[in-house]
């Protein structure tokens, strides 16, 4: 059953001066619980596709539908809104809150949806147990590896128990030894909160454990292949 | 938890907010001490005319203040004296006669203001006895005077000296008599210091030939800020046809309008403070903003609201100028609690041309909480207004543009 339909997407940029056309028509469904890699060279569109699904940028034609609604019908607040809903993000540069320790960071999303105190905290110990850094709970990012940080912002990411996680170049800073045991735990989430995920990477690693590989060139799906 | 962020959040940067509280800091201590100063000289000016000289309230005949003659006196009434005296904050009713006339010693002369006084209730409203600084007081029986340093210095008298006092009396008669010193007294006012005599209040109505009248009833009050409802309430005991009832600011408009231009001079000081003040305030809210457009995008990506974002940001500029004002305020207030009690005075020629414009030639400082509130109002209002520009760029904020060219 499909969670995520994109219909016809186009993506151009400049288009009153010098007209860059990021995504041409892009169509593609993904259902639940799938664990999805978005691939190609730069500037192939994944970063676009990922922003256009993730409701963060609007396609200049074409529709987005998440979980039966339809995303590019929805103004800025309802966006927002749903994105705090349904919807985790990791990013590349983890994006953790400086000032935050790796507790609140976590309770930050829960916080947002106003869940209770008692409730938040035992979710996000649960899931820095899970990452397991939970030696770390109270620690602040700057005091965090690489690979620890992008673990806290995963666990972020599954704190709301989101419908989908989508992660931009999840561990494009990140070493081999992170970037696997990374990847591990997305897997195990994915498997245990049933959340789907779907990365734009161009790391072998990351294909190599995706459970379905869709390739983009010049803006356009070149290669939709399930393993 | 937005507290907590504002909070944690001041702290990212310590070096700019130091410099940002700092400067914030700085601003309040300088307006607070330039008002402090202002505020207090008009303190000192306003009691020195109203509280040492005047009275706040003054009751005469009509017209006496517009003409200032003995002919525009009036016969004392013991029943309007009890009548003022038992309005609400009349706490005594000082009779005079006051008059000019010039005083001679030897080879000099000079024009005098003649103060005919009750010398125990004049005390109460002026208390000049505590300005005695040669010789000693006068009773009402007496036939001697008391005259002020300056006057004394110009004319080279000293105690036991006798002044010939020389002047018009009531109707045209002619005031003539010579008194001699029964002490000297130094004013504040350098206008009341080179130019006052004062004399027992029976001796000097028979000098102006103006037995059993006044020119002047002086009020002493309890409080300067009921003066308006005290003028309010005798004026409905007096016959306005033939009296009038003054409060101080009518009585010195000179020195209300002087006070007024001095203070608009001074306010736009403070503003021109502000806006430096403010621009550098500006800077800083400018790069807090431009180096976290980023971290905007990211919040607002997850899922936090725009309000929510603008209401941490507010909290965070709100505490930072609340932290700059509360530490200016704290700096400051030691100062200005010693000047208020050691006021700064000048000495040698600096101190002579002042004193030449009648004014006391020091700084005093006034402790009124509405100059630190007012300069906490003023720094925390501008922080706000100044603060609406990250909030507007956070309204206006695309993630995707936040994040991808930050």
């Amino acid at each position: 059953m499909s969670i995520i339909k994109a219909e016809n997407i186009t993506k151009i940029y400049n288009h009153t001066v010098v007209p860059v056309h990021a995504l041409n028509g892009v169509t593609l469904e993904i259902d639940r619980g799938e664990f999805t890699a978005i691939v190609g060279p730069s500037g192939c569109g994944k970063t676009t596709l990922l922003n256009i699904l993730g409701g963060l940028d609007h396609p200049t034609s074409g529709s987005v539908e998440l979980a039966n609604t339809d995303i590019t019908s929805l103004n800025d607040g309802q966006l927002i809104d749903f994105r705090l809903k349904n919807i985790g993000f990791v990013f590349q540069a983890y994006n953790l809150i400086p000032v935050l320790t790796t507790m609140e960071n976590v309770e930050f999303i829960m916080l947002l949806q106003k869940r209770t105190k008692k409730d938040r905290e035992a979710r996000a110990m649960e899931l820095l147990s899970q990452m397991g850094i939970a030696e770390k709970a109270n620690q602040r990012p700057s005091q965090l590896s690489g690979g620890q940080q992008q673990r806290v912002a995963v666990a972020r990411a599954l704190a709301s128990k989101p419908q989908f996680i989508l992660a931009d170049e999840p561990t494009a800073n990140l070493d081999s030894k992170s970037t696997s045991s990374l990847l591990d735990i997305m897997a195990d989430m994915n498997r245990e909160e049933g959340a789907t995920f779907v990365f734009s990477t161009h790391d072998q690693r990351v294909i190599e454990k995706a459970r379905r590989v869709i390739t983009l060139e010049d803006g356009r799906v070149v290669k939709d292949e399930r393993k | 938890m937005y507290i907590i962020l504002a909070w944690r959040n001041i702290w990212r940067n310590k070096r700019r907010s130091y410099i940002t509280i700092g400067s914030i800091a700085f601003a309040v201590l300088l307006a607070c001490f330039m008002r402090s100063m202002q505020l207090g000289s008009y303190e000192r000016m306003i009691e020195n005319a109203a509280r040492f000289y005047t009275g706040y309230v003054q009751v005469h005949q009509k017209g006496y203040w517009d003409e200032k003659t003995i002919d525009n006196s009036f016969s004392f009434d013991s029943g309007l004296i009890d009548s003022i005296s038992r309005t609400p904050g009349v706490q005594e009713v000082v009779p005079r006669v006051e008059s000019f006339a010039l005083a001679s010693f030897e080879q000099k002369t000079k024009g005098c203001l003649v103060l005919g006084i009750d010398p125990e209730l004049e005390n109460r409203l002026t208390q000049y006895g505590e300005k005695l600084v040669e010789g000693a007081g006068i009773t009402p029986e007496d036939k001697s005077i008391l005259i002020s340093e300056g006057l004394a210095n110009y004319l080279k008298v000293s105690k036991g000296d006798s002044v010939v006092l020389m002047g018009q009396g009531y109707h045209g008669a002619t005031a003539v008599g010579i008194y001699p010193v029964n002490g000297i007294i130094k004013f504040r006012s350098p206008a009341q210091n080179n130019q006052t005599i004062y004399l027992p209040l029976r001796e000097a109505q028979w000098l102006y030939a103006a037995q059993n009248r006044l020119t002047t009833l002086a009020l002493v009050i309890d409080k300067a800020k009921h003066v308006d409802r005290v003028v309010s309430q005798i004026s409905e005991k007096i016959d306005p046809e033939t009296m009038e009832v003054m409060g101080w600011k009518m009585l010195m408009p000179d020195l209300v309008q002087g006070i007024e231009i001095d203070n608009i001079s001074g306010k736009l000081m403070t503003w021109i403070l502000y806006t430096v003040i403010g621009f550098g305030m500006f800077g800083t809210f400018l790069m807090m903003t431009a180096e976290r457009m980023y971290e905007f995008g990211v919040l607002i990506s997850v899922g936090m609201k725009r309000i929510q974002l603008q209401v941490i940001i507010f909290l965070e500029m709100a505490m930072m100028s609340a932290i700059g004002v509360g530490i200016g305020v704290l700096i400051t207030l030691p100062f200005l609690i010693y000047y208020h009690y050691h006021p700064i005075y000048f000495s040698g020629e600096s101190a002579e041309a002042i004193e030449k414009f009648g004014f006391e030639a020091a700084y005093f400082f006034s402790l009124q909480p509405s100059i630190f509130y007012s300069q906490a109002w003023v720094i925390l209002i501008l922080a706000m207004i100044l603060g609406l520009y990250p909030l507007i760029v956070l309204q206006r904020l695309k993630p995707v543009k936040a994040m991808r060219e930050a």
